[in-house]
């Protein structure tokens, strides 16, 4: 029950976050010098056209009245009209938004499952080869950014030996599967369109290592020094002298406890790379999200700027609730909330 | 002699640390029988817990290292034990009771989980059905006067109160039903208010399942009333070992002596006298004996040579030059 | 000075001396420290020390135009036919000023704000402050950078200011849980009860316990803040040509991958080495003043 209260407060929170976010964003998009009308219909559209426009973004009034119009449709889900496309922004992230998120799925789990299962390598070989050898790469992965790993993947997987495609989702041979949830490799496992799910995840893979490079290794140094920690406590000794085997002490006991800290900064590592994703999408030219976000941003693209970062707020938001939901399943002095002895 | 319980021969453990090993245990000799009840002794860091842990082989290894000696249980050296006779030892035959009970439990899982883990992989042979564990669970917690055992089960140690949580602890230990029980500091983590109940309990226990104990404490008053023999140990030695009675009165070793002078007491003049000086740091520890820097009946030969037990009476033991001969 | 001044200089000293002492046996944080000050030798002296200073503006000489590393040109040359090394050296220059302007405006604003929040938890203050750090942290840092360098005329100060902006925020929640756990410290408490004001116990008080993480966050930021600028300028929204920027040059190489590839590969090795050099020093410094994961 306490549980729960607990989550609602942060829901409520969150929600209030976001609502304060979309201020953020909105005044400053408004406040900028310059004339959106202006700019988007071109030097050479006749003034009372431009005037027309103006009126129906509501940029002739004031500003707390543009950001009600901006709430009343955000709510219904219409984020107004890019002032590019002309087409509805809504429609326009609907379009891109799937594909951003099966590559965040991807990297998403490639930089959990290998980092903890790169941490646990290091802490049972602690301190000889595969261990030095872990800790050498982490510290490698963590210190370069994911456009730079993207950029050595495209030149070396992707050109000098030729064995992974270097653009897009799909190669133009092969047909797309019925588009279902959006995401390619779920989408043609459905429709048992197996070369699209192979070739969906030979494109997959460049872009999302190099994006889940960076957290797998910081996911794996907190891992090791975790269980490294662990093992040193009196409980491990204790459950030692009782007989239990060693194995069932280190993948039960030894386990639970030592990956909670490294899932509590799941959630802050996957954030910074839905950052380093806008990077990565233009470089491998992915059809996502954050290369869309990329062009609006370029081309002043307001409507569109402001709904981009509302939605990958929210993306934030999610995980980071998925991920307290896991570390409060795993830990019950978080979950009990009792007072923490000394 | 035949069968000894528990005999610890010349044992040294050293730790490594960043600068070097530090030399913890530096030739420890103890010898008990079966169904004694002995006590250990010693102040803050004079290697006690490493002692127990060796004699469980539950030293981190690294960065422990057993660097000579013999911990001869019934006459088996527990250090060249392979995996199965481990496991059996620890199954059947010792058990411990750590001294922080907080520290002790997994706080990520049920008192039950662990409570059960325990009893069940301590009879694996008795061939219990889940139930059984279940009932021989509720039983042992039953036993250390814990009111709704089914309900502590499910909780997790969080929801404890520290009391509580020793109690569990002590009934794992029993349930488990060793010849050996080592009580390391069981109630120095608790409240004052509660140690007493506890250690009662403990002891009752103890009593009525004929359990061989080492009690581990610093407190002089607990060993005089519970044990009935003494070991004094100093910087990762054994200095004295007396039955308890004879070691109050007639106190050999200067540590010992200054030990119980420390102790205030309500007759005489009442003022204790602390022991001049400071424990030795492991990392270069002084050779010799190691008491020498602080002992006033100091002698040339303390500072190069290690006195091994001298036996002024037959069960009367000290490890200092002033006896030898 | 009096008595108490003099042994709490002497305490200081000793403590600086022992920390010293512990860093340098580190050999990674010498190699750290080591890498750190090349880049700031090669920054600082990049006219002095580069084989072709001139080439780090609006140069051009299409002769020389594209050519591969060799002995002329160490890195080779880009398209304009400017060495490609020379500008790799006045691209530091940026990186570094970056990194000292981003930091020496967000450390100061969020590091204040995270003490008076922290000391007044509980009050409006707290709750507005906290608040605030919340809005800006609920994106990744760096969606919120280029959503405000696009909307901003992209240069190299824009960028800097907009990186400054989301920055502040990870200073003040780290100083924040520092203070807010230290209010209730025995010698807070004192220090209220004599009478000092709010500002003394503030800065006097609960910020040398601070020390510790905001040096080692300090050394490590820089690494961060680099990288994220040049992100900026890979996009375009930060520096603009002909300026030297890692990032731009990193850009500009990309279009002629793969067969062009030092165009790009040098200076995104040029941006891992100096983050890779502020890592290990802060890692170093965290070490040395045994400091916490943060």
């Amino acid at each position: 029950m306490r549980f729960l209260k607990y989550f609602a407060k942060r829901l409520l929170h969150s929600i209030f976050v976001l609502l304060g976010l979309s201020v953020l964003v909105f005044v400053i998009a408004r406040v900028i010098p310059g004339d959106p009308a202006r700019m988007a219909l071109g030097p050479r559209a006749p003034e009372s056209v431009v005037q027309k426009f103006r009126e129906e973004l509501h940029l002739d009034k004031p500003i707390y009245i543009q950001y009600y119009y901006w709430i009343k449709g955000a709510i219904r889900g219409d984020f107004g009209r890019s002032l590019f496309t002309k087409r509805s922004v809504a429609s326009d992230i609907k379009e891109f938004f799937p594909a951003t998120l099966e590559l965040m799925l991807f990297t998403g789990i490639v930089m959990s499952l290998l980092g903890i299962f790169l941490g646990v390598l290091s802490a049972r070989y602690s301190n000889r080869w595969p261990d030095n050898l872990v800790r050498i790469i982490s510290y490698m992965g963590v210190c370069t950014p994911a456009f730079v790993f993207a950029i050595l993947f495209l030149l070396l997987f992707g050109y000098l030996l030729n064995i992974l495609p270097t653009i897009g989702r799909l190669s133009p041979y092969i047909t797309p599967p019925p588009v279902r949830t959006g995401l390619i490799t779920i989408d043609s496992l459905i429709a048992r369109n197996f070369p699209a799910f192979f070739d969906g995840i030979k494109h997959l893979i460049m872009p999302g290592i190099a994006l889940a490079l960076g957290p797998m290794a910081q996911e794996a140094r907190i891992t090791r020094s975790s269980m490294t920690d662990n093992l040193q406590r009196d409980f491990i000794a204790l459950e030692r002298s009782q007989a239990i085997p060693e194995r069932r002490i280190l993948t039960k006991y030894l386990m639970r406890i030592s990956i909670i800290p490294t899932v509590s900064v799941l959630g802050l590592d996957f954030a910074s790379q839905l950052g380093w994703a806008f990077l990565v999408e233009l470089i491998f030219n992915w059809p996502g999200l954050s290369r869309y976000g990329i062009n609006v941003m370029l081309n002043k693209d307001l409507n569109a700027i402001v709904a981009v970062i509302m939605v990958i707020g929210l993306m934030f938001l999610v995980v980071n609730i998925i991920v307290d939901i896991i570390v409060a399943t795993l830990d019950p002095r978080i979950r009990l909330g009792a007072e923490r002895s000394k | 002699m035949a069968g000894r319980l528990l005999e610890i021969k010349d044992l040294h453990v050293s730790f490594d640390v960043y600068g070097g090993s530090l030399k913890v245990l530096n030739g420890v000799n103890l010898y008990m029988e079966e169904g004694e009840k002995v006590g250990l002794v010693g102040e803050t860091g004079c290697g006690k817990t490493t002692t127990a842990k060796a004699i469980l082989k539950i030293l981190p290894q690294p960065p422990a290292r057993i660097t000579k000696g013999q911990i001869l249980f019934k006459n088996r050296d527990v250090l060249k034990m392979d995996a199965k006779e481990l496991r059996a030892f620890h199954a059947h035959e010792v058990s411990m009771i750590f001294q922080d009970p907080t520290a002790a439990l997994n706080p990520v899982f049920t008192i039950g989980a662990q409570l059960m883990d325990a009893i069940r992989y301590s009879s694996i042979e008795d061939g219990l059905s889940k139930k059984d564990v279940r009932q021989r669970a509720i039983q042992s917690l039953q036993d250390v006067a814990l009111p709704d055992p089914e309900r502590i089960l499910e909780n997790y140690p969080i929801q404890l109160s520290g009391g509580m949580r020793q109690r569990v602890c002590i009934a794992m230990a029993l349930a488990t039903r060793s010849r050996l029980l080592i009580a390391d500091e069981p109630t120095t983590s608790l409240d004052v208010t509660i140690q007493d109940q506890v250690l009662r309990l403990l002891g009752a226990l103890v009593t009525e399942k004929e359990t061989s104990t080492i009690l581990i404490t610093h407190s002089l008053g607990l060993v005089r009333e519970w044990t009935q023999r003494v070991y004094v140990m100093y910087a990762g030695f054994m200095v004295e070992t007396a039955p308890t009675e004879e070691l109050f009165e007639r106190p050999l070793h200067p540590y010992t002596r200054g030990l119980l002078k420390a102790i205030p007491k309500l007759t005489g003049d009442g003022i204790a006298e602390g022991i001049p000086g400071r424990i030795p740091d492991y990392l270069r520890p002084p050779d010799g004996c190691r008491f020498h820097p602080r002992c006033p009946h100091v002698m040339s030969v303390c500072s190069r040579e290690k006195p091994s037990f001298f036996y002024p009476e037959k069960d009367h033991l000290v490890a200092c030059f002033l006896y030898r001969g | 000075m009096d008595l108490t001044q003099i042994s709490s200089l002497a305490r200081t000293i000793e403590k600086i001396k022992k920390s010293w002492y512990k860093f340098s046996k580190n050999p990674l944080s010498i190699a750290g420290a080591t890498i750190v000050l090349i880049v700031i030798c090669l920054a600082i002296f990049a006219p002095l020390v580069a084989p072709y200073p001139e080439h780090a503006g609006s140069f051009v000489n299409f002769d020389e135009a594209s050519k591969p590393p060799g002995s002329k040109y160490l890195f080779g040359t880009d398209v304009f036919g400017r060495d490609i090394l020379s500008r790799i050296f006045f691209g530091y220059r940026f990186s570094l000023v970056m990194g000292v302007v981003v930091i020496s405006i967000a450390a100061p604003i969020g590091i204040s704000l995270g003490l008076i929040a922290g000391y007044m938890k509980g009050t409006w203050v707290d709750t507005l402050i906290m608040r605030l750090t919340d809005i800006f942290v609920a994106v990744p840092p760096l969606v919120l950078a280029l959503a405000v360098c696009s909307i901003l005329t992209p240069s190299v100060f824009n960028a800097m200011m907009a990186v400054t902006l989301m920055w502040w925020p990870w200073y003040c929640r780290m100083v924040y849980g520092i203070a807010s756990s230290l209010k209730n410290e025995f010698f807070v408490q004192a220090a209220e009860v004599t009478g000092s004001g709010k500002a003394h116990i503030i800065f006097r008080e609960i910020l040398p316990n601070c020390y510790g993480p905001i040096f080692t966050k300090i050394s490590l930021d820089f690494g961060w803040v680099i990288l994220i600028g040049s992100a900026l300028s890979f996009v375009g929204l930060g520096a603009q040509p002909p300026t030297p920027d890692l990032g731009t040059m990193v850009a500009d190489g990309g279009k002629y991958m793969p067969d062009q590839w030092w165009m790009a590969v040098f200076p995104a090795f040029a941006i891992m080495f100096i983050v890779f050099g502020f890592n290990i020093l802060g890692d170093g410094i965290r070490d040395m003043l045994e400091v916490e994961e943060l």
